[in-house]
């Protein structure tokens, strides 16, 4: 190859993916995952975390089988480190990671165990009008590390760069529902730039507790329709009512083409290419006419060196909100127009929910499973589609047909939107 | 240094902090002949004392009540700050150029409803089902606006809204380290030419009990009274403060075609992180150093985000005296209070407005710093996390 190859459309260096690893209500293990999500496959179940009493949504995508203590920060790294275990791996890279490390993860706050069990602690010392004077008190009279260690929200980075020996101060994000996109991006960006030959990126979300889902379920985001749980999450259709609540993780080793080729890695595919814009319109609504969310994708598009032509299938946002799919629905078809109906569009979400923070990474990866196994995994629970959406949404089951380009769309609270195209190994 | 067009240059400083609203209140505190009195509040949050936030009109940065309304003050100061930015890089009414402008903000969560937290704690001393309470009471005592004036991500959402900077919206968490990881990827992305103005900041309330539990857990906070940085003697060592500072930073290309005034030009931008055990904190600190220079301590001013805790900052203040032995050394936690993911931005800031107006800053710790007697032309900016992480910034005072 020559060392044009290297270069893209723009003359940046290529950017590689070579190895992937992924933690989902479905399973650990990509082979795991690809197989329950092209078998159409539901990870979503009854919450058992804790009670649901009283709650309306009552169904979530939680993964539920690792071997930690039920607390998000613990969650978040225990999949976060399963990821980068199998990612690290499947890279065949060894000993210390030596590049940086982007990491998506929730904001993280104290753990209501902590509060209950600090207030126990002051007992008759606490203060009635104010529980956190009684907080205060307990820890003057000894200090708690621990409780203040799962409130920062730098440390599951910092855990995740002791444990892969990831090089200079981690970069840990959140862009909301879009925060696993933004993750790779950022590692695209430090390889384009020539910062690093390698990165780590990763994306995990172990938040689902009490407070977190009335949180969203205030906001009456989520579906309330919890029988039977695996039927909540129906992207694209007439009756869908909001998203499920998930989990998981997922990490990409990025790596420049020319590094990844020189010391003999197996390619799974390129980071072609990113696009993010803000919208300004609102908190938690998007710009009615689609204009950031368009913006977005032809940033994508234009990074990818692509035309709308260029797109062989879409990894849909697909969150199951009625604004969501109808705003991104709007969005595929004023940029693709009259190629649209030729474009298969499916949502991963319709089976494990929606990962919050680590969905954009998680997505990615099957995006690049998608090309790499030609198979298309479908949206499930269609069986009313919403007639204002006329999309190919590779209905209830999976499809054989090879892509070698991918667009997986990312929005978010907070008008954040992002984009990544990913396209086959050039031959 | 030769001047090039990719260089990175800060164009536009917003700040607050209990000092004063805006530039001009900070340039007359690094001007003055004598540090300021300090401005602490010692008793809404006793034992601790805190640097509150100034008197602020939020609405010369926020007009619509409705938008106020929608945040809560960590969120509100950060918009205000933001847009005080803007307004001094004279791109406050450029819809273009804040519509491709990127924005990379430090953020720390969402202050807690105390009300509601200690309804819940209250109730649950004679409960056995904690968990069923749990969902009773946020079911029916949060307010759903509350969240998302909680979300870290929406301190970017508020300032798109609010002053319509779109090109990009990230928010960065970690700390301190979430301040020196912004200004370095805004850094790397103007020197590679990806982007030619970015807003970069971040905001801290400290008026929070539920942020001083986080401090405590370590035992950091200092008690009772307030003490010069250098000087504190009494547990804990950390004194935080409400403050704001947000930086337009721009390729110098970009800066000339419109005529904007620089500040200062950011030569280098580095962080890393770390066991601090043994000489662990020192090795990594002569790492940064030798990677962002500067050898030389003639004219340097070293601004240090030093957050008082009392280890950590020991061992930053020896590290300098050993490496720059004629820098003038300011502690500027001893005049702001620690500002969290907010300290490095606010760092940047206060030496470029001290570079740009020539200032001989008085020392804010008499028994520790020593006086100055001609501008500095370089400042090096430090910042150590109270836990973990550390970054360093050199800025160079723009040639006449």
């Amino acid at each position: 190859m020559k060392k044009d190859g290297f270069l893209d459309h723009l003359g940046r260096p290529v950017v590689a993916v070579t190895g992937m690893g992924i933690v989902t209500s479905l399973g650990r293990g990509k082979q795991d995952n690809w197989a329950a999500l092209t078998s159409g496959t539901s990870g979503i179940h009854a919450v058992t975390r804790f009670p649901t009493d009283g709650l309306s949504t009552r169904i979530c995508g939680t993964v539920d089988f690792m071997d930690v203590a039920p607390v998000s920060n613990q969650l978040s790294y225990a999949f976060a480190d399963a990821a980068t275990r199998e990612a690290i791996a499947e890279s065949g890279l060894d000993g210390d990671f030596n590049g940086p490390l982007f990491l998506a993860a929730p904001p993280v706050e104290h753990e209501w165990t902590d509060r209950f069990a600090l207030a126990d602690e002051a007992g008759d010392n606490g203060n009635p009008a104010n529980a956190y004077d009684g907080f205060l008190k307990v820890m003057r009279n000894r200090p708690h590390p621990d409780v203040t260690r799962t409130a920062l929200f730098g440390s599951v980075a910092e855990r995740l760069a002791d444990a892969f020996g990831t090089r200079g101060l981690p970069i840990t994000l959140s862009t909301a529902c879009a925060s696993g996109a933004t993750a790779i991006q950022l590692g695209v960006d430090a390889i384009r730039q020539g910062r690093t030959d390698r990165a780590l990126t990763v994306a995990t979300d172990g938040s689902v507790n009490a407070e977190a889902l009335i949180r969203f379920s205030l906001l009456s985001a989520l579906s309330t329709q919890n029988d039977p749980p695996q039927k909540a999450s129906k992207p694209f259709t007439k009756d869908r009512d909001g998203f499920v609540i998930a989990e998981g993780g997922a990490a990409l080793v990025l790596e420049s083409l020319e590094s990844a080729i020189a010391r003999g890695a197996t390619v799974l595919g390129i980071l072609k290419g990113y696009g993010e814009k803000a919208d300004h319109f609102h908190r938690t609504r998007s710009s009615p006419d689609g204009g950031p969310a368009i913006a977005t994708i032809q940033a994508a598009l234009d990074d990818s060196g692509l035309d709308r032509t260029g797109i062989g299938y879409i990894n849909a946002h697909g969150t199951s909100t009625p604004e969501n799919d109808k705003m991104e629905y709007l969005s595929l078809s004023t940029v693709f127009g009259d190629a649209l109906p030729g474009i298969p569009v499916s949502s991963n979400k319709s089976m494990i929910g929606h990962t919050l923070t680590a969905a954009g990474a998680v997505e990615a990866i099957f995006s690049l499973m998608t090309i790499a196994t030609g198979t298309l995994p479908p949206t499930i629970n269609h069986e009313n589609p919403d007639p204002a959406i006329e999309l190919d949404v590779v209905p209830n089951v999976k499809r054989d047909h090879q892509v070698t380009s991918v667009l997986s769309n990312s929005f978010g609270f907070g008008g954040q939107n992002a984009c990544l195209v990913m396209t086959a190994e050039p031959a | 240094m030769t001047n090039s067009a990719n260089d990175v240059v800060i164009s536009g400083i917003g700040i607050v902090s209990c000092h004063g609203v805006g530039k001009d209140a900070h340039i007359a505190i690094l001007s003055a002949d004598q540090a300021p009195e300090p401005v602490v509040d010692t008793d809404r949050f006793t034992p601790y004392p805190v640097h509150p936030l100034p008197e602020i009109d939020w609405s010369e940065q926020i007009p619509r009540r409705g938008d106020q309304r929608q945040m809560e003050n960590w969120q509100r100061l950060g918009v205000f700050t933001a847009g005080l930015a803007l307004d001094d890089a004279g791109l406050k009414d450029d819809a273009d150029a804040c519509g491709a402008m990127d924005m990379i903000v430090a953020a720390g969560g969402g202050e807690r409803d105390i009300e509601v937290d200690t309804l819940i704690v209250n109730e649950a001393a004679h409960r056995n089902d904690r968990a069923v309470l749990l969902n009773e009471k946020l079911t029916t005592e949060l307010r759903p606006t509350l969240f998302l004036a909680q979300l870290s991500n929406l301190l970017a959402g508020n300032i798109s809204i609010v002053h319509k900077v779109t090109g990009s919206s990230k928010t960065f968490m970690g700390e301190e380290g979430a301040g020196i990881s912004a200004v370095h990827t805004a850094y790397e992305r103007i020197r590679a030419g990806q982007t030619e103005q970015a807003l970069v900041g971040g905001s801290y309330n400290a008026e929070r009990p539920d942020m001083h539990v986080l401090f405590e857990g370590v035992q950091g906070l200092s008690r009772i009274n307030w003490q010069p940085l250098w000087s504190r003697d009494e547990p804990g060592g950390i004194i935080t403060g409400s403050a704001s500072a947000f930086l337009v930073m721009e390729s110098r290309r970009s800066a000339e075609k419109r005529d904007a005034p620089i500040y200062a030009t950011i030569s280098a931008v580095e962080g890393d992180r770390g066991s601090r055990d043994g000489d662990g904190l020192e090795r990594r600190l002569s790492g940064l150093a030798e990677r962002v220079g500067p050898d030389d301590d003639t004219d340097l001013l070293i601004m240090s985000g030093s957050s008082g805790i009392h280890e950590i900052s020991r061992r930053e203040k020896d590290f300098i005296d050993g490496k720059w032995p004629s820098a003038v050394l300011r502690g500027y936690s001893g005049l702001t209070g620690h500002a969290l993911e907010t300290q490095f931005p606010l760092g940047i800031a206060l030496s470029a407005l001290a570079l740009k107006s020539g200032s001989k800053i008085p020392p804010f710790d008499r028994a520790n710093e020593g006086a100055m007697t001609t501008p500095a032309s370089r400042a090096l900016v430090t910042a150590l996390g109270f836990v973990y992480g550390e970054g360093l910034a050199v800025l160079e005072s723009e040639q006449p």
